[in-house]
């Protein structure tokens, strides 16, 4: 994709600009409609019927909404530091955004295809952490502390999971780079890594461990984005709205396409490690479902029902406390994440 | 225990401290009892064999005639299923009776509500301050003669 | 800088918060996320409603009744008017005591369902309140088709009913006995038994049963703490010893005896039991004329009477003094939730802001009972 730029524009520049535009676009469209998605698919589940007057099914309700949103005063609380509480929600929404910098969306598109990328996303959503807590900080109000303090407590514990298992991927794989984890899948379902990857027969011992991996990496992430049922720093029936109280119009909405953003971004990496990226299930057998626009339409359909199974289960679970929290990804998460690790490593050495 | 036999119980223990049982109907039998000695009473009432009150059901304050409050006090016993009703009488110009907070926790509440709606002061109480009028508020609501106050910080009161 | 106290905090969850059931206010000191202390402060909803009494006739005293506990109107009512009745000495025809009995536990679960929805909700988890409301309409279709009114009813009168079942009543409510024992099975499913639920809700805030006699406790409060003492059972009103039902006691199933998951648990029971007693009293209520004992002037002799009924919070007492007048002399409500309550500094401490919040949904307050 880079070099077809370059062929047109002559210049690096105007290609690095042009680059971002289509996941601009698919970042924004997804965060509208998964907005909507998540009111229509909880009212199904809820046995009522959800937005459905702003167009049909309700479509147009997310513009609305940002319409609305848009002309909302900014209200900035008397005695909150305004440089930070002014800042913090468009901290939050970049780091969100730039991890899409490394997702594979097809075999010719990506960002920018860093022989780091997984680990480059890592530090990337860590950084999502400081916009919370300056937003927790700088709105002077002790319910914003609170959520301020559980989100970093939160997050940073649950770095820790994230990292272990997406290792145990990296151990197969031996490369960090996204782009290679969907090339290495390439040839069917046969070869994703949830089912142990290219080889033989061989590598059927080693699915217990990697579907536990992929179990731990899609519960770590739950944490990460503030999902129920991890979504303390924002509980609503505790403190309110948490790290979102003071903040109204724009800027509010500035954290919710973040956390939609992330939410997408994170399925996006577990698609990669562990069910293909972009890869066909079909594998070469019809080169058609194999070519790179099609690829795009695979990335996006396994990404989007990931989205869905976390939508699903924000309307399923009831929130669990902090202190259980801090046990659960102390306590059995990271063992596990451990003994996954051990496992997969020995099998690779033998 | 019927109430006859209660009361010639605590007439025993108490003496003079134990005013008339009234049993005429439709009234539910009650017991007057001296305000001074209410507390000693309610140990006695709770922690004696036979009678074993171990809960307050409710404590009214009621603007009783012209120059007296009364307190009431429902009891009940989940040991030996058995209900009292005793009544204090405390003058309106000086309206203190002893609190019975320490011995049924139920009374803390109750006693506070008693002070905010008619003013009688509970001697011993451990924080005796309004319950459901704000702090500030003028005067005891349901005594008879209570006249609401005209302005409420800067806020006209009857409309 | 360094003026900072870290301390202690004193955190305001103030007359306006998501989860107090209404204007209370809390005041928790607290040490990080530990509770030290609780205050509440109440007031906020004080409405006069015993002043008003001493103003107004006695049938004109069941509209604010109702306003009290507006969750549930019906057993209000009923504590009122079987208290005026007792006062004056009205004999109420069967009729009358069977469909009394029947509203009276139909309003029950309902408002067990509002105390469920809105506790799953505390917990975060969104979808079980939804289902209990859905249940809880067709309660409400119920009543309205009975006497017009979803929520608050002036259809308990003294010495009768303002309206008669119509006929279309008793097949519409078999029906709904028929669909909501499955709905209960599927509440527990999707709720009670979550792990991570009762990891919220067990082993927190244990009522000891001993203080919970001494503070006043009543009603699920009471039974999750293992007493075994309802008013319908022990100290029967109205036609409650016809009746074969259980009392739903917590018993320690998960974590100890006493916790916040005992009286969840305890009020899941209580509307299988309702059940129960609403089918046998279905199938047997005689004939007769609602309206044929209601007195046109109720003048009680002078007397005083302390009548107390088993309404879903508690026990509601009503302490009526008459004069011989038309009015009543002194009229006082005590309700369950006041008493409930107070117990909340006493049993939050050394648990966390989130336990708070479950602790104040197990008790399941109205706060237009506790400020009437």
């Amino acid at each position: 994709m880079d070099q077809f730029l370059i062929n047109i524009f002559g210049d690096n520049i105007i290609k690095d600009i042009i680059i971002p535009v289509p996941v601009l676009i698919w970042v924004s469209v997804f965060a509208l409609g998964a907005v909507l998605a998540e009111r229509k698919i909880s009212a199904f589940m809820q046995d009522r019927i959800g937005p459905n007057r702003t167009g049909k099914w309700g479509i147009l309700q997310t513009i609305m909404d940002v319409v609305k949103l848009f002309q909302k005063e900014f209200v900035t609380p008397i005695r909150s530091n305004k440089i930070l509480f002014r800042t913090a929600p468009y901290l939050v929404f970049t780091a969100a955004f730039l991890g899409y910098a490394v997702l594979p969306f097809s075999s010719v598109y990506i960002g920018v295809d860093l022989n780091l990328g997984l680990f480059y996303f890592f530090a990337i959503t860590s950084l999502g952490v400081m916009g919370l807590l300056l937003a927790g900080w700088s709105s002077n109000n002790k319910y914003s502390l609170y959520g301020g303090l559980r989100s970093v407590a939160q997050i940073v514990s649950y770095e820790i999971p994230t990292a272990l298992s997406a290792l145990s991927v990296v151990m197969i794989a031996g490369t960090l780079s996204m782009q290679k984890f969907c090339v290495l899948q390439g040839g069917g379902i046969q070869n994703w890594y949830i089912f142990g990857g290219p080889g033989g027969i061989s590598r059927l011992i080693m699915i217990p461990f990697l579907l536990s991996s992929a179990l731990i990496l899609f519960i770590s992430t739950l944490a990460e984005t503030n999902r129920t049922p991890f979504d303390i720093p924002e509980a609503d029936s505790e403190l309110v709205a948490g790290v979102h109280l003071e903040y109204s119009g724009m800027m509010f909405a500035m954290f919710f396409f973040a956390e939609y953003a992330q939410m997408f971004a994170v399925s996006g990496i577990i698609t990669t490690l562990f069910f293909g990226g972009w890869q066909s299930p079909f594998g070469d057998l019809i080169p058609f479902l194999n070519s790179p626009v099609m690829q795009i339409f695979w990335f996006l359909i396994k990404g989007l029902f990931f989205v869905f199974v976390q939508i699903w289960l924000r309307w399923t679970l009831p929130r669990v406390r902090v202190d259980q929290l801090m046990i659960i990804c102390w306590k059995y998460m990271i063992p596990l994440a451990f003994i996954n690790l051990f496992a997969i490593g020995l099998y690779l050495v033998l | 225990m019927d109430i006859n036999e209660i009361h010639n119980l605590l007439k025993t223990v108490f003496e003079e401290a134990i005013g008339e049982v009234k049993t005429d109907k439709p009234v539910d039998p009650y017991i007057f009892i001296d305000a001074g000695k209410i507390n000693a009473v309610s140990y006695f009432l709770r922690d004696e064999e036979r009678l074993q009150f171990d809960s307050l059901s409710c404590l009214s304050g009621v603007d009783y005639d012209k120059d007296n409050f009364a307190v009431v006090y429902h009891l009940f016993s989940f040991a030996l299923n058995q209900k009292l009703v005793v009544k204090v009488l405390v003058p309106k110009s000086a309206p203190v009776v002893p609190t019975i907070s320490d011995v049924w926790a139920t009374a803390n509440w109750h006693e506070r509500e008693a002070y905010d709606m008619f003013g009688i002061i509970f001697e011993g109480h451990p924080d005796l301050r309004r319950i459901l009028c704000p702090e500030d508020w003028d005067g005891f609501p349901l005594r008879k003669d209570y006249k609401v106050q005209e302005f409420y910080n800067g806020m006209k009161v009857p409309y | 800088m360094s003026e900072l106290r870290t301390e202690e905090m004193v955190l305001n969850m103030g007359p306006q918060h998501p989860s107090t059931h209404g204007v209370l206010r809390l005041q928790l000191v607290l040490d990080g996320e530990i509770v030290i202390d609780v205050k509440p402060y109440i007031g906020y909803l004080h409405r006069c409603f015993e002043k008003h009494c001493e103003a107004m006739t006695y049938p004109q005293v069941i509209p604010y009744a109702d306003r009290m506990d507006y969750v549930n109107s019906m057993s209000n009512e009923l504590g009122y008017a079987i208290a005026v009745e007792k006062l004056c000495g009205i004999e109420i025809p069967e009729r009358v005591e069977y469909i009394r009995v029947i509203m009276a536990e139909l309003q029950r679960i309902a408002s067990h369902l509002v105390a469920l929805g809105t506790y799953g909700n505390d917990a975060g988890a969104f979808t079980p309140f939804l289902y209990c409301f859905i249940d809880r309409e067709k309660v409400l279709e119920l009543f309205e088709i009975t006497c017009g009114a979803r929520l608050l009813y002036n259809y308990i009168w003294i010495g009768g009913l303002s309206h008669d079942i119509p006929k279309e009543f008793i097949p519409k409510t078999k029906e709904f006995i028929k669909y909501f024992r499955p709905r209960i099975k599927q509440l527990n499913g999707l709720l009670s038994y979550n792990k991570i639920f009762i990891e919220r809700t067990a082993n927190v805030g244990v009522l000891p049963a001993d203080y919970a006699i001494n503070a006043g406790a009543s009603g699920p409060t009471l039974r999750g703490s293992g007493v075994k003492f309802d008013l319908r059972k022990n100290d029967p009103y109205s036609i409650y010893d016809r009746f074969d039902f259980d009392i739903p006691v917590g018993n320690g199933e998960q974590g100890t005896l006493g916790d916040c998951w005992d009286r969840y648990m305890v009020r899941v029971h209580e509307m299988e039991e309702s059940l129960k007693i609403i089918e046998q009293a279905l199938d047997n209520i005689p004939e007769g004329d609602v309206q044929s004992a209601v007195p046109k002037r109720v003048k009680p002799p002078i007397g005083e009477i302390y009548v107390r009924t088993e309404v879903p919070k508690g026990e509601l007492g009503y302490y009526i003094i008459s004069d011989g007048s038309t009015n009543p002399f002194r009229v006082k409500a005590r309700s369950a939730s006041f008493c409930n309550v107070s117990l909340i500094g006493a049993m939050s401490r050394g648990h966390m802001i989130a336990d708070v919040v479950m602790i104040l949904g197990s008790y399941d307050i109205v706060l237009g009972e506790i400020d009437r």
